[in-house]
């Protein structure tokens, strides 16, 4: 148990996805203008995020490792040439789901997200999660701590950044950097002051 | 009031369509350095106050008088005493050769040895400071188009004060410039950062040079001359062993340690905060905030101990005067602009980086000193802070409302 509360933390603040290994720009990026848009995107790449580590856990273990099929009778199947395939169908069979249920039960969030939450499936960060899984050979309930932990990492990130974002509305910023320029220093600057758990060993 | 006449015959010049018209920022910056300025209000609301922007950077130049002052005291007093171990035949350098030809030696016995050596130090990085920024200052507002505002005056400061003695010339020119233009100027001037600037500059050094930012041999600009901080020396050996390296309590609350320029002494924060109180300048919710976040996590670790960090067995009242916590606290925590707005948000910014300062100091080893980092964090997170205390309040008063 502990072990795994120190896994989620590392997961949120240590190695942030968004602000220490910039993964998912692009969504970060362009979906941070509105505080409460930001963390319903959040929202949903936690909750994709939250299924698709374990779902691709199992595929892994079950299904691809060498020596995996021996259920089934192949003991000397090697699958893992398989692997991204396989995590990035979970990944836009989940999406898929997910954008339908939020277009039946959440329409003003489903407006608000629009393209980016069918490019969930291509986020990076999302993909990040599954093969960071397969990299550290973590076991099912690893797999599921970081998918959650890992998601809402990227989710304070993304509505810190929306935070800050709306307090810059009311900036005076130089013509040349307006809209994304100043988006890009913004991150640059917060990923410094996460810094501060850099080097923190749990 | 002929210097008075001699500004009225000039400003024409500078003013919409005068010949110097592009410079108006520069006259303005030199004009309100001796006079107060004549613009009011045109529209409405017509809010009657004394305190305006150039009141309050003052009060706050004002407030670190007491740091400055000791400043130069502690700085001649370490380096003296460093410096008192090397045969007087070898001693060299320019600040030196001053001393000794204006006749004041190095004696660290003689108060106004140690203030003058201090000087010697902090003045060229002061100076340094001052220039580099004031630069980029007046290049952003001339092209800009906008005031040189008094804020820098308050950055600038402040900077220099978390410096170490030790620091090269260049690189404060480098950490002020990336202060002012990346911290600040990039969004538009004083009042329209989110970070503190005189901070993401400090913070741009300390990743960018370790080797000149952190560490033992820095602290003490004298060759050779090895002296931990208080902070070092607590994470690796823990705070109980202080008293053998002939540090007290009372010796670091009064700041006769080793750290940055500015930040070792407590009183004299602390005096520079009460003036800040007094005046109203700074808002005594993040103080309180502050204090409650660091006593509560810091009792809460000695509460949980540890066999092998020292440093939870460390209580709050070491954590207040060790490090660059009370400087933190009076001046860069009190920092309106980069601070949230609401007055609940305000008590939550103050907890989360008192908070952070004892989660860096004590759980991540890579960094002894926390108060820096634990602000910039606290600064990024202040608008989301506001944001859920205004939700609340919305949704608090349709409540109440119907």
């Amino acid at each position: 148990m502990e072990g795994l509360i120190s896994l989620a933390v590392k997961a949120i603040f240590v190695e942030n996805l968004a602000l220490s290994f910039f993964l998912g720009m692009c969504t970060f990026i362009a979906v941070s203008k509105k505080i409460s848009t930001a963390i319903g995107l959040g929202i949903s790449v936690m909750i994709v995020q939250a299924i698709t580590v374990p779902a691709n856990n199992l595929i892994l273990t079950y299904l691809l490792k060498p020596g995996a099929l021996e259920w089934a009778g192949f003991p000397d199947v090697d699958l893992t040439f398989l692997g991204l395939i396989s995590y990035i169908g979970v990944i836009a069979a989940l999406v898929q789901i997910l954008e339908m249920i939020l277009d039946k039960y959440f329409p003003p969030l489903y407006n608000a997200l629009g393209i980016f939450l069918p490019l969930i499936t291509v986020n990076c960060a999302i993909l990040g999660g599954s093969l960071f899984m397969v990299e550290r050979d973590y076991n099912f309930s690893e797999a599921t701590t970081y998918g959650i932990a890992s998601g809402f990492g990227w989710a304070l990130a993304i509505a810190t950044m929306a935070g800050v974002r709306e307090k810059l509305k009311y900036s005076d910023i130089p013509d040349g950097l307006q809209g994304l320029g100043i988006t890009f220093i913004t991150a640059g600057l917060m990923a410094m002051a996460f810094m501060c758990f850099s080097g923190v060993k749990l | 009031m002929a210097f008075r006449n001699f500004f009225n015959s000039i400003e024409p010049h500078f003013e919409k369509g005068g010949k110097y018209e592009k410079y108006y920022p520069v006259y303005e910056m030199v004009e309100s350095i001796f006079y107060t300025s004549s613009a009011v209000t045109k529209v409405a609301p017509h809010a009657r106050s004394f305190v305006d922007m150039k009141r309050i950077m003052t009060y706050v130049v004002i407030s670190t008088i007491p740091c400055v002052f000791w400043a130069l005291y502690n700085t001649g007093l370490q380096t003296n005493m460093g410096l008192s171990n090397i045969a007087s035949s070898d001693l060299e350098g320019w600040r030196i050769f001053i001393l000794q030809a204006i006749g004041i030696g190095i004696n660290p016995n003689n108060f106004f040895a140690n203030i003058a050596h201090g000087f010697l130090y902090f003045m060229p990085i002061y100076l340094v400071t001052l220039l580099a920024g004031g630069l980029w200052e007046v290049l952003f507002a001339t092209v800009r188009g906008h005031e040189v505002n008094e804020g820098f005056l308050v950055s600038s400061m402040l900077f220099a004060l978390t410096l170490p003695a030790s620091a090269p010339l260049w690189q404060v020119a480098l950490g002020i410039s990336f202060g002012v233009v990346i911290g600040k100027e990039v969004f538009g001037g004083t009042g329209k950062n989110f970070l503190n600037p005189a901070l993401t500059g400090r913070a741009f050094l300390y990743f960018a040079y370790p080797a000149n930012m952190s560490g033992d041999a820095i602290w003490t600009p004298v060759d050779g001359f090895s002296g931990a901080t208080s902070l070092g020396i607590s994470a690796s050996e823990g705070f109980e062993t202080l008293k053998n390296y002939g540090i007290t309590w009372s010796d670091a609350f009064l700041g006769t340690i080793q750290g940055s320029l500015g930040e070792t002494s407590t009183l004299a924060c602390l005096i520079g905060l009460c003036f800040l109180l007094i005046t109203k300048i700074a808002n005594y919710r993040m103080i309180v905030g502050c204090l409650i976040g660091m006593i509560g996590f810091s009792s809460l670790l000695n509460f949980i101990g540890s066999d092998t960090n020292p440093m939870f067995s460390m209580p709050w009242y070491w954590h207040l005067v060790v490090g660059s916590y009370a400087f933190g606290l009076v001046f860069m925590v009190t920092e309106p602009v980069s601070a949230s707005h609401t007055n609940l948000g305000r008590y939550i910014y103050g907890a989360l980086i008192g908070f952070m300062v004892v989660m860096i100091r004590v759980l991540n080893p890579a960094f002894p000193e926390g108060m820096m980092l634990a602000i910039l964090f606290g600064n990024i997170f202040a608008p989301l802070i506001d944001h859920f205390v205004v939700m609340a309040n919305i949704k608090r008063r349709a409540k109440s409302s119907v």
